[in-house]
Formats: C-alpha cells, sequence, structure tokens
C-alpha cells in the first residue's frame, strides 16, 4: 500500500499545484494543513533547507519545491502525463514552466504594491512579460496543447489566484481586452473540474491574503487599496 | 552524429555555458561552438533563439534552439542517455533537482553581492554564501559526488560556478576552503575530471574578469 502525504495549505498556490498533479494521476493522499506561522516539526525535518510547503512524503520520503514535486509525481504515476515525452517539448516545457514561476509571479505580484505612476510601469512591465505567454497560447486551448500539462499547473497563480486579488484591488494589469487569450484560458482553466475542486473560495483568499509572515506593512497597505477599492466601486 | 548538428552559443566565462559544455563532454557528444560577444554586440542567431532572456548559453539540436543551462543539461541527458547524469531512481533524481534548483536560486546571485558590495553588506553576503555551501555540504554528505559513487547532474550544475570563487575570495577576503574543507575537497575530485578541467577557464582570469566588471560597475 503506497503512503502519499502532502503538507500544504489550502489556500497556497504552490500546494494546489500538487494537489492538482495527485488528482489528475488519480493518486489517494493525506493533506496536512501546516500554518506558515507555526510550522510543525515534521516540517521543518522535511525541508531543513527552505521550510516551506509544500513537502509531498512518499513512503515516508520527503520531497520539496513544487516544480520537483511534479516532475517526481508524473515519473512516478504515468496516467494523465504532464509532461511531453519528446525531450526537445519537454525542454520548452520546462522552459515556459521555469519563465512562469521566475519571471511572470514576481512581476505580476508586484503590481499590488505600486499607486499612481509606479502602477503604470509595475503594470507596462508586466504586460512585457505576460506577452511571451499570450504569444505561446496561439491556436491552444492550453499550454499543454489540449489538456493541462506542467505550465498550466504550474500557472494557477495566474488563473486564480491573481485575477482574484486584481479584481478586489480594482486593477487592470491582465484583462479580457488586454490578453485575450490568456483570460480565455484563465476561464478554461479555473472551470476545470480537476482544478476548482482545489481553488479556495474568493473571499476566503481575499481575507487571509497578503500572509503575515510578509510583514504588517504590506498587510495594512493592502488592506486600505481594498477599502479604497470598494470605495471607489 | 555529423558535428554540424549540435551548436553552442556560448561566452568563455560564463559558469552556465560551462554546464552545457561539460554535459556534452561526458556524453562524447562532437559539437561546434560559436563565441558571443556579450559586452559588443549579441548575434542574430541568439537574438532569435533566444528572445526573451538573450542570454548564453542556447544549445541548437538540427537548428532547434534550447535555454537556460539546467534546462539544456537535463535534455542533454535525455538526448544522449548514456553515461547517465541522473540517478536511476525517481526519488534520487528529485533530490538531484531539488539542489540544481537551490544552487540556480541562491549561489551565483550570492557571490554577485560579494564583489557587487563592500562593507556590511559585502560581510551579509559572505556569511550568506558560506551558509549556501554548508547546504550543499549537507546534501553530500560522505559521498564523493552529490550522486554518490559517480559524477553526475548536480556535479556539473554546482562545478563551474567555483571558478569565480577565486574572486569572491580576493575582494571579500575570506577562503572557502577554511571555511567549507568538504566542499573545498568535491572541488578538487571534480577538477581532476578531464571534462571539467579541459572545460573550465583558470580562475585567475576570471578574477581579471571580475575586476572589470566591478570597475564597469563603478566599485572600488
Amino acid at each position: 500500500m503506497e503512503e502519499v502525504k502532502l503538507f500544504g495549505h489550502p489556500a497556497s498556490p504552490f500546494s494546489c499545484r500538487v494537489e492538482i498533479a495527485l488528482k489528475l494521476k488519480g493518486v489517494h493522499y493525506d493533506f496536512i494543513a501546516e500554518d506558515p506561522s507555526n510550522k510543525s516539526p515534521q516540517l521543518l525535518q522535511y525541508n531543513p533547507v527552505h521550510k516551506k510547503i509544500p513537502v509531498l512524503l512518499h513512503n515516508g520520503k520527503p520531497i520539496a519545491e513544487s516544480l520537483v514535486i511534479l516532475e517526481y509525481i508524473d515519473e512516478v504515476w504515468k496516467t494523465n502525463p504532464i509532461l511531453p515525452q519528446n525531450p526537445h517539448e519537454k525542454a520548452k516545457a520546462r522552459f515556459w514552466a521555469n519563465y512562469v514561476e521566475e519571471k511572470c509571479l514576481p512581476a505580476l505580484f508586484k503590481t499590488f504594491w505600486s499607486v499612481g505612476e509606479q502602477y503604470d510601469k509595475d503594470k507596462a512591465e508586466a504586460g512585457e512579460v505576460l506577452k511571451f505567454l499570450e504569444d505561446e497560447l496561439q491556436g491552444k486551448k492550453f499550454f499543454g496543447g489540449d489538456s493541462i500539462g506542467l505550465v498550466d499547473i504550474v500557472a494557477n497563480f495566474m488563473a486564480f489566484w491573481f485575477r482574484t486579488i486584481q479584481e478586489a484591488l480594482g486593477l487592470d494589469v491582465l484583462t479580457k481586452d488586454n490578453f485575450p487569450k490568456l483570460w480565455e484560458w484563465a476561464e478554461n482553466y479555473v472551470n476545470c473540474s480537476d482544478i476548482n475542486q482545489f481553488l479556495p473560495p474568493k473571499d476566503k483568499l481575499i481575507a487571509i491574503f497578503p500572509p503575515p509572515y510578509m510583514g504588517q506593512h504590506l498587510v495594512a497597505f493592502f488592506q486600505s487599496r481594498l477599502a479604497a477599492a470598494a470605495a471607489a466601486k | 552524429m555529423a558535428k554540424e548538428d549540435v551548436l553552442l552559443l556560448d561566452f568563455w566565462v560564463s559558469p552556465f555555458c560551462s554546464r552545457v559544455k561539460i554535459a556534452l563532454a561526458e556524453k562524447g557528444v562532437a559539437y561546434q561552438q560559436r563565441g558571443e560577444d556579450i559586452f559588443g554586440g549579441k548575434s542574430e542567431l541568439l537574438l532569435k533563439s533566444n528572445p526573451i532572456y538573450q542570454k548564453v548559453p542556447v544549445l541548437l539540436h538540427d537548428g532547434k534552439p534550447m535555454c537556460e543551462s539546467t534546462n539544456i543539461v537535463h535534455y542533454i541527458d535525455e538526448t544522449w542517455p548514456s553515461p547517465p547524469l541522473l540517478p536511476a531512481s525517481a526519488y534520487d533524481r528529485a533530490r538531484a533537482r531539488f539542489w540544481a534548483d537551490f544552487i540556480d536560486k541562491k549561489l551565483f546571485d550570492a557571490g554577485g553581492n560579494i564583489w557587487k558590495t563592500k562593507g556590511e553588506d559585502q560581510a551579509a553576503a559572505k556569511k550568506e554564501l558560506i551558509q549556501i555551501l554548508k547546504y550543499l555540504e549537507g546534501g553530500l554528505g560522505d559521498k564523493d559526488y552529490f550522486g554518490g559513487d559517480s559524477f553526475g547532474f548536480v556535479d556539473i550544475i554546482a562545478i563551474p560556478l567555483t571558478t569565480w570563487f577565486f574572486a569572491y575570495e580576493k575582494f571579500g577576503n575570506f577562503n572557502v576552503e577554511e571555511e567549507c574543507p568538504k566542499f573545498a575537497a568535491w572541488t578538487k575530485r571534480c577538477l581532476g575530471r578531464e571534462s571539467v578541467a579541459k572545460t573550465l577557464p583558470d580562475p585567475q582570469q576570471v578574477l581579471e574578469f571580475v575586476s572589470m566588471m566591478r570597475k564597469m560597475h563603478g566599485i572600488e
């Protein structure tokens, strides 16, 4: 009997990625919800270097870092592959997954924290980054083609987390008008039953964002922006 | 395989390019190499092959470009399976990818913070580099190489970055061997390997390059 455990958080896009992959593969697992402000001794034991979720525990052996976990899951459970077989196609998928993680995530995230001229600058920079993804989606429903693949799973924060917070703040970084393909991709994505069961309720996400470990000044700033956006409606 | 099927766009001092060269050497793959003029003007082929980052290394195999060094080393291992660079078991492969990811996220930037700064900032950067190397020593354990008895994936990802350590030591006024003897021993072991010794630039030349970069950045 295989034992699979996932140390994660119900509102984290990073642990959500792992849940999506396990669901696609039909793998049964126990979910252990971690409190980031009070990490369990097991988490610290299984991920001493980064001390973060998600950590996958397979038959007692820990794997950390969501992209590493996704590749591991794909190698161990062969149903519904999330990476292509062809080495060149695989290299392209890994490239885009890293691009989404290293470039898109920070660029999009930055737009939550700026106002006025700085916001316009950050929005433009995010737009430059998103443009490459918009082009990559031409002629495809998902980054993986007809079905969800590695890049789609990694880009989950864009489809749901970013758009939810963007809407609450009244921002216009990623819209149907400026990125029609990405918008359509995001709509298809969040309506997938293999995915939407792992998405936290919108109001819950807004209520707990940003996590306190990011700093009280950011929490306060976010609250004030939320209030301003609500008043503007 | 005919030599012209594999082309590497390269820059001599780049540890990321060295990773690709070592991997190709380990696999015995013949390839062509083209040096890019990073400061003078990047080639059309580079800009076309890597429009997003516009960086080396780029590996072109039958004209198809691959970017990002760790990604390229993965590709080389999958395309030319012998001898394997990644371990056999899925769990050990995950461990290898974990360490490669850790090295990619932390090591070069920490080193950069040493030669780019002074005073307190530099002291903090040195502390960070030593901590990173200590984590890597933990990953190495009592093994000769990160994957065990054989030189492999993580060793290839890490070893080229050590050519820059001489420069970090000079500008940061510290000694890696004193702080992390196990890491230093692993470095010497890898440097004894032909693919590594023939590929890596002389640390003295890297130091001269970093000195030039410091002047360019106005740090003296």
